[in-house]
Order: structure tokens, then sequence, then C-alpha cells
């Protein structure tokens, strides 16, 4: 379990994490999702004891990361966005003394062996960490979070760099886990989230701007459903006849052929109007070919909720910025 | 006690597992051997007068184990920051330095543990002169206590150098500036007392006492001056101590 309350990070005028609170339940995989220096790393950074926050409290397993640092960390594991590797040491040794380190009090060569078969790492356990492949260095870095098998793993971006089948195991490895370790992985690809995460807090600017499941999220923005509509006919009669529509707020038409047209119909947000277009189109005399919600995806929802507030707020400051510089 | 164990001799193995290791015992041990031999062949000559004139009193100890003792002090000048320039800067650059910071050790451990680690080195250095001393009690007669305090005068003297230099590794990412600046600092506190005679009276003392070599001198005459112990075991402790805040306000700014 993962507690955290407004927690603060500044480096002196620059407020890197913003009053964030979120809360990851036993067995949850929590998703942080943001754009590069939204604060991701700062907040995992805290949760880990890595740093100390300005303000607020961060509780992990039971234990205030901050007043029992040794009992918190004795119980989380982390992989930081480069993997900590010592080159120079062979993939058991390293393994070992992580091991060690952590807390891992018997049978350690067990352990490390458990853990290389886990993660896949055990036809390299002889090599040498600097020698090894991304995807490795990676692997072993999820492993090092792993072996003192902690209640909490904190994963900074487990998956950059990795190819898309290492892509594919390692999201399943961390699926795999979940049940029995509480996880927050932080990322900025989108997919990432709707297929491992139970929850997404997406962050920016050091600030939450929402916490949800992904399917919630998805619904959230939904709310305001985009209609998918082809039909065959006349497609401006078609058009003008759609637009009139009440709770229709706009239509678009996607494409057009001879005798039939596609349409994207914005309708307002709670408005279920797809009984009216389908009767509009069929009292006008025109074939109904095809009717469907499209779904906002999580990309879009990201976009909007990250984007929304620069593209009102940023050109300003930018052109401000311009005339200052000129 | 098993973190710092763990992490000094993952230290250890760090140096032997690239050719630092060996690169700096090795050339430590050929500069020793050059010093001891140039030391020998300075006695031999000597003890040839001596033989002639038999009122001169000949002490291998004082006049060849000694001069050879105070010469290897040039050596660590120039050989500890190439040992500590990397054991927070090499950290701090690939990013392992996170790994130490949230595994459940404190910092303190952290820094005994690489302390340990590289006085380790630096007595594994010093164990191939033992060599050199076997030789001596083979062909001579020497007294063995100047020996054995001369060895702990200079295990202190190294222990110093190196608190320092894993002082200053930890102000910096880059093993280069790291090496270069503990290079001066030794360099400063060897030579402080050149000064001593402008700064008056009281500083001269001061400056007297700051001087690392000055304290060196009664151990390698067979003389445990607990002056001299506390003077360095306190600067060790003082050059742990300020490791130990560096790291903590490196926490802080992040």
């Amino acid at each position: 379990m993962i507690e955290v309350q407004h927690l603060s990070k500044r480096y002196g005028p620059f407020t890197a994490v913003d009053d964030v609170s979120f809360r990851a339940e036993s067995g949850e995989i929590l998703g942080f999702l943001g754009p590069n220096g939204a604060g991701k790393t700062t907040t995992m950074r805290i949760i880990t004891g890595y740093m100390p926050a300005s303000e607020g409290t961060a509780i992990v397993a039971g234990h205030d990361v901050f007043a029992q640092p040794i009992e918190a960390k004795r119980k989380t594991g982390y992989l930081p966005e480069t993997p900590p590797l010592y080159p120079d040491m062979t993939v058991r040794e390293y393994l070992t003394f992580v091991a060690k380190i952590k807390g891992v009090r018997k049978d350690i060569k067990g352990r490390v062996d458990e853990v290389m078969k886990k993660t896949w790492v055990a036809d390299m356990a002889d090599r040498h960490c600097g020698k090894l492949s991304k995807g490795y260095k990676q692997r072993v870095g999820l492993g090092q979070a792993l072996i003192h098998n902690p209640e909490v793993l904190v994963l900074d971006e487990p998956t950059a760099g990795l190819d898309p089948k290492q892509i594919i195991e390692t999201r399943q490895l961390i699926r795999a886990l979940a049940g029995n370790h509480t996880i927050v992985l932080s990322t900025h690809i989108l997919p990432e989230v709707s297929q491992t995460c139970q929850k997404v807090v997406i962050i920016n600017k050091g600030k939450v701007v929402a916490i949800d499941t992904p399917d919630a999220l998805t619904q959230r923005l939904s709310g305001a459903v985009t209609m998918y509509l082809q039909a065959s006919g006349p497609v401006d009669d078609m058009h003008r006849a759609l637009q009139n529509i009440a709770g229709v707020v706009r239509v678009n038409v996607a494409d057009r052929k001879d005798d039939s047209g596609m349409f994207e119909v914005d309708t307002e947000k709670g408005a279920d109007v797809r009984r009216e277009l389908a009767t509009t189109i069929v009292r006008g005399g025109w074939g109904l070919l095809e009717l469907r919600p499209v779904r906002a995806s999580l990309e879009d929802i990201f976009l909007s909720l990250t984007t929304a507030e620069t593209a009102t707020s940023e050109p300003a400051a930018a052109e401000e910025q311009e005339v200052a510089g000129a | 006690m098993r973190n710092i164990t763990a992490i000094a001799q993952r230290e250890l193995n760090s140096y032997f597992s690239s050719p630092i290791g060996y690169v700096l015992v090795g050339f430590f041990a050929l500069l020793f051997g050059y010093f001891f031999y140039a030391a020998l062949f300075f006695f031999e000559q000597q003890s040839m007068q001596a033989g002639m004139n038999p009122t001169q009193a000949m002490n291998i100890n004082q006049m060849l184990v000694g001069p050879t003792f105070m010469n290897t002090t040039v050596i660590m000048l120039l050989v500890f920051p190439l040992i500590t320039m990397r054991t927070y800067s090499e950290e701090k650059r690939s990013g392992t330095i996170e790994l130490l910071l949230t595994s459940p050790v404190t910092d303190f451990e952290i820094i005994l543990g690489k302390f340990a680690g590289a006085m380790l080195l630096y007595a594994a250095m010093l164990s191939v002169t033992l060599i050199h001393m076997a030789v001596l009690f083979a062909f001579g007669n020497p007294e063995w206590k100047p020996i054995a305090t001369g060895y702990l005068g200079l295990l202190l003297m190294g222990g110093c150098f190196l608190s320092l230099g894993l002082f200053i590794s930890s102000l910096t990412k880059n093993q280069i500036v790291a090496a270069m600046a503990t290079f001066a600092v030794f360099l400063l506190l060897w030579i402080i007392n050149w000064l001593s005679g402008a700064v008056g009276p009281t500083g001269q003392a001061i400056m007297q006492h700051l001087s690392i070599t000055e304290h060196f001198d009664d151990f390698s005459k067979g003389i445990i001056d607990t002056k001299h112990v506390v003077y360095y075991l306190s600067f060790i402790a003082f050059g742990l101590f300020l490791t130990m805040k560096s790291v903590d306000s490196e926490r802080w700014r992040g």
C-alpha cells in the first residue's frame, strides 16, 4: 500500500512537484502518466526515500518514508530510469550484492537464481553488466528491484528502450507480479497504462490532473461522445438534416463518395442521440449503413488533459517571452 | 555491519575487476622498491665508511626504514587521489548512487563501507612492502617495533588522505575534478608548514599541527604518541563526517 498526501518538492523558486496526493492499494498497479519533466521521477524518488519532500507525507507499506526510512526502504523495490548497474560486476555478483544490502539474510543464492529465472536473465548470469544489451540491463534492473521480495515496487519507465517483444514480456511480468506487490510505474507511453494499470494518475507540471481507472477516464471524456455514422444518399442533404437534430454540436464530413457519406457527429455531453440519428436517416429515405460511438482513446484524454491548459495559456506567455527576448 | 562488509567488499572487488587495482598495487610496489633500493644503497655506502671510522653508530631503522617510509608518503600523495576519485563520482555518474540511497542502509554505513574498501586496497598495497622488510630481517638485524609503528603511522596517515579524498569525491560527478582537487588539498596539507615562519608564533604552532607529515615522524622512530594518534583519528572522523554532510545535502538539493 502506498499513500501519498500533499507532496511537494521545490528547488529554490522552481516547483517540481506540487501538492500531489494519491493512493495505491495492495496488489494494485498504479500508472503514473505524464509528459517528460512532469515530476514523475521526482515523485518516485521521494516515495523511494532517495530524496526528501519539501512538504507532505508518503507512507509506504505502513512506514512513513521520512520518519522510518530504513523500514520503508526494506519494503520497497525501485527501478530508476537508468538501471543502477555496476558495469564491472557479473549479473550474479550484482544481484548477490543487492540482496545483501537490501537485507536478504537467508538463502541469498537461491533468491538470486529465482529472480534471474523470473526476469529471464539466467542465461546471462556470468556476463558483466556493462556488456549486456539494453533489454537485459532493464531486466537485471527489474530483478534488482524484486530481489528482497518487497511489498511495494516503484518502476520508473520500465519499458523504455526495449524492443516490442521485450515490452510485451515486461508488461506480462509486471502484471504477473501485481498480485503480491503494490506497483507504481511511470510512463509516457499511453497504451502501457491501459494495458497494465488498474489506476491512472495523470500528472503535468508537477500537478495531478486526473486520477481514475483507465476505463473511467475514457468514459469521462467520452461523456461528450463522438458518433461515427455512415449512410447512403446525397451527402449534403444528409449533412444538413443531421445538423438540425437537437443535441448535435457539429457534424463533420469525414469522407464522401458518390452515393454515400461518412460523418463524425459531435454530441453534447450526456445527450444520447443515436435514436434520433437513425430515424433522421431512415425518414429521409436514405440508407443507414453504420452507426457507432467513437471512444476517445486514452491518448486523446492524455493530450486533452495535458495540453488543454497549455493551448490557452502558453501562447500568450511564449509571445511575451519572445518580445522580451527581442 | 553486514551492510558495511557488503559495500566494502564490492568496493574492493571493483578495484580488482578492472586493471585499476593491479596498476595501483603494481606501480606502488615498483616505486617503493626503487625508494627502498636507493635507501639501501646509501646505507651500504655509509656503513662502509663507518667500518673505517667505528665511532659512528649505524642504525638500520633510522637510516633505512624511516626514510623509506617518509618517501612512501610521496607515493601516497600521488596515488591516493586516483583511489578515491571514483568512490562517489562514479556512482553519481552511472546512477548506481540511486540504488545505494534507496536501499535499507544508512548513509554512514555506505561511507564506512567505501572507506573500508579503500583502506583494504591501501593495506594490500602496503602488504607488498613486507617483502622488503623480510629481506632486511633475513640479512640484517633491524628492530621490529619501529617498523611496526611505522606501518601503523602509514595506515593512519593513509586513512586521513582517503577520508578527505572520499569527501572531495562526494562533491562532484567528474572524476578528473575529484582527482585534481584531492591532489591539491593533499599537497597543501603536506607543505602547509612551509609558511609557518610567516604567520607568527601562534600561527606557526597551528600550521605545524595541521601538517599531515609532521605527525608521522615519531611513528617512524618507533614512538606511538597519543597526540599524533588522536590527530590522525580525528582527521579521519572529520573527513567521514564531511562526506556524510555532503551526501545528505546532495539529497536535499536533488
